[in-house]
């Protein structure tokens, strides 16, 4: 019986190429906005959420998802009031949502290895269930992300400009808040809480090493993405290691090698193509070729006394402390 | 002049005041400009004339008064496709790389639905829009490898992809090399002629100089000149007092 039988190794590879599209779409869009670190702060208030469900004794990933979307809109509030920068809004919910967490689970009297699931991912247990919510989810993140695509690009390159093209800014960055809450829910159960950012960022970070454009950056993200996913998962059953880890480990063993490609293909174009000369030189005279002795009536020869000088192809006079050298019917200074 | 309907005024400012982090940027603007009109706001660093242009498209909240793009109150204006913005700040590139085509396209927005694809007509729009600033064989290319002036470039396309009915400008020229002031002026001066309405900030008009025909001089926040353009007037210089050659000049 090879795993690709075995039914719940079935789930856990849908769940991942879910994530590994969802995750890196939404993360196009974070990295492009810098703020990359956005899907670890909502990871962090995810924890509160997941606490929550079991001390509550609901499902942890509809508590989860309800706390991250409120979080999410909290750090986008917070960022557009321009109450707090963008970084120290995340900050805030950071400790919040993991201390948060924490004491709930305490309350909730569920040991660390409940938790543990939910902060590294478990996808053994991914139940038919979960499937479903997971797949009903990754499947509106991701035709907002593309249907959208166009909208959302312009928010993230150029806020003010969007502005004055009457798109709903503030609504926008809303939707792009909770498409990323929506998707740490996702994949909460793949590679887990803490290391949820890695899927949205590092994608992202390697195909940019190689790409020009948006367009090209996200298509290419979201393969590297799948890709990450699905080779995690099968190494980590043969291996018998944590999915998430290894998952996240691949995924930057692949920055790591299109980091070093791109800087040799960089360094290749540059040396091919150097630099255009994109302006024209306007009111700069043309160098000088050469400088012509002024009225030097006397014509040197190999017998005139003055000292000869072997320079590359020619000779070369000591005259008065500088060079003279034959030039058609002049001396130049050299 | 004065029977003129509201509507036939690009751009209209009534009594307007903008309160910056608790300082009065601007205090009392009074401005009307007729459609076709091509607008250079001049002032030093600091006079206010940014703020002006940023309160005009919506980015800044009034204080006090209002204005009015093509008649109706900016917080109610839903028109945007009649406005081409051209930002001060080289905000071209983000942190994902993007195309020169792509920064483009994304001035169509005021013109697109949501989850619509990009039409034929949207395509040709923004081959013109390049070709105007000449830099249609840079399409492909990304915007963060481009020279300054080339992404300011960049960003005038941006605006004129649209076939905006005005144009706004802040400071169009600063940083940028001749040739693309140049090729500025140009696709400038080629809408001027189309009728469109032109307002752009600067402290030094360099090309553009000769397109405008109506200079506003700002100076802390106020007005202090509004008339023809004077030659004294294009350049950054601090304006000593004109006594005896235009003594209506500095009023403040």
């Amino acid at each position: 019986m090879t795993m690709f039988q075995l039914e719940f190794m079935q789930r856990a590879l849908i769940a991942g190429l879910l994530t590994g599209l969802s995750a890196p779409a939404i993360g196009t869009y974070l990295v492009q906005r810098r703020l990359s670190l956005m899907g670890d702060g909502i990871g962090h208030i995810a924890i509160t959420g997941v606490a929550l469900g079991l001390l509550t004794g609901s499902a942890p990933v509809l508590t989860a998802i309800i706390v991250s979307i409120a979080g999410a809109t909290a750090i986008e509030l917070v960022r557009a009031r321009g109450k707090a920068t963008g970084d120290v809004a995340l900050a805030l919910l950071f400790y919040g949502g993991i201390a948060g967490g924490v004491l709930l689970i305490g309350l909730a009297g569920q040991g660390a290895a409940t938790l543990n699931t939910y902060l590294f991912g478990s996808l053994t247990t991914v139940s038919q269930s979960d499937l479903y919510v997971v797949v009903g989810l990754a499947v509106a993140v991701l035709v907002v992300a593309i249907g959208l695509g166009p909208q959302l690009f312009a928010v993230c390159q150029d806020e003010e400009f969007a502005r004055t093209t009457g798109l709903r800014v503030q609504l926008l960055n809303l939707v792009i808040a909770v498409m990323a809450a929506v998707t740490v829910t996702v994949a909460m159960r793949t590679v887990g809480l803490l290391l949820v950012s890695a899927l949205m960022v590092v994608p992202v970070a390697t195909a940019q090493q190689v790409t020009r454009s948006f367009r090209s950056t996200f298509i290419t993200a979201c393969v590297i993405g799948v890709l990450a996913c699905l080779a995690g998962i099968v190494t980590s059953y043969n291996a018998n290691v944590a999915p998430g880890a290894t998952i996240v480990v691949l995924a930057l063993a692949g920055f790591v090698v299109a980091a070093t490609v791109g800087t040799l293909l960089r360094r290749r174009a540059g040396r091919a193509r150097p630099l255009a000369d994109e302006e024209p030189e306007v009111g700069v005279p043309a160098p000088e070729p050469h400088v012509v002795s002024a009225g030097h009536p006397h014509a040197h020869n190999p017998a005139c006394g003055h000292k000869k000088v072997e320079h590359g192809d020619h000779v070369d006079y000591v005259h008065d402390g500088h060079l003279h050298a034959a030039h058609g019917d002049h001396w130049d200074e050299h | 002049m004065t029977s003129e309907n509201d509507s036939a005024r690009a751009v209209q400012v009534d009594d307007l005041s903008v309160d910056l982090g608790g300082r009065l940027v601007l205090r009392g603007i009074d401005l009307r400009i007729r459609q076709g009109e091509v607008v250079a706001v001049l002032g030093t660093n600091g006079s206010g004339k940014s703020t002006l242009i940023k309160t005009v498209v919506g980015l800044l909240p009034a204080a006090r008064g209002e204005v009015r793009l093509f008649g109706t109150p900016v917080p109610r204006f839903r028109e945007w496709r009649r406005v081409g913005y051209v930002p001060q700040r080289i905000t071209a590139a983000g942190g994902v790389p993007a195309t020169v085509y792509e920064v483009v396209s994304s001035g169509l927005l005021s013109k697109r639905r949501m989850f619509a694809p990009l039409g034929a007509a949207g395509k040709q729009a923004i081959e013109d829009a390049l070709e105007v600033v000449d830099m249609a064989d840079r399409r492909k290319d990304a915007v963060a490898e481009l020279s300054g002036g080339q992404q300011q470039r960049v960003l005038i396309a941006r605006a004129l992809v649209s076939d905006p009915e005005l144009l706004i400008l802040d400071e169009p020229t600063a940083g940028v090399d001749l040739a693309s002031q140049q090729i500025f002026a140009d696709a400038v001066r080629e809408r001027v002629t189309r009728g469109t309405t032109v307002v752009m900030v600067s402290h030094d008009l360099g090309p553009m100089d000769a397109l405008i025909d109506r200079s506003v001089v700002m100076r802390r926040g106020r007005v202090v000149y509004d008339g023809p353009p004077h030659a004294s007037q294009t350049h950054a210089h601090v304006h000593h007092s004109h006594t005896d050659d235009d003594p209506g000049w500095l009023t403040s």
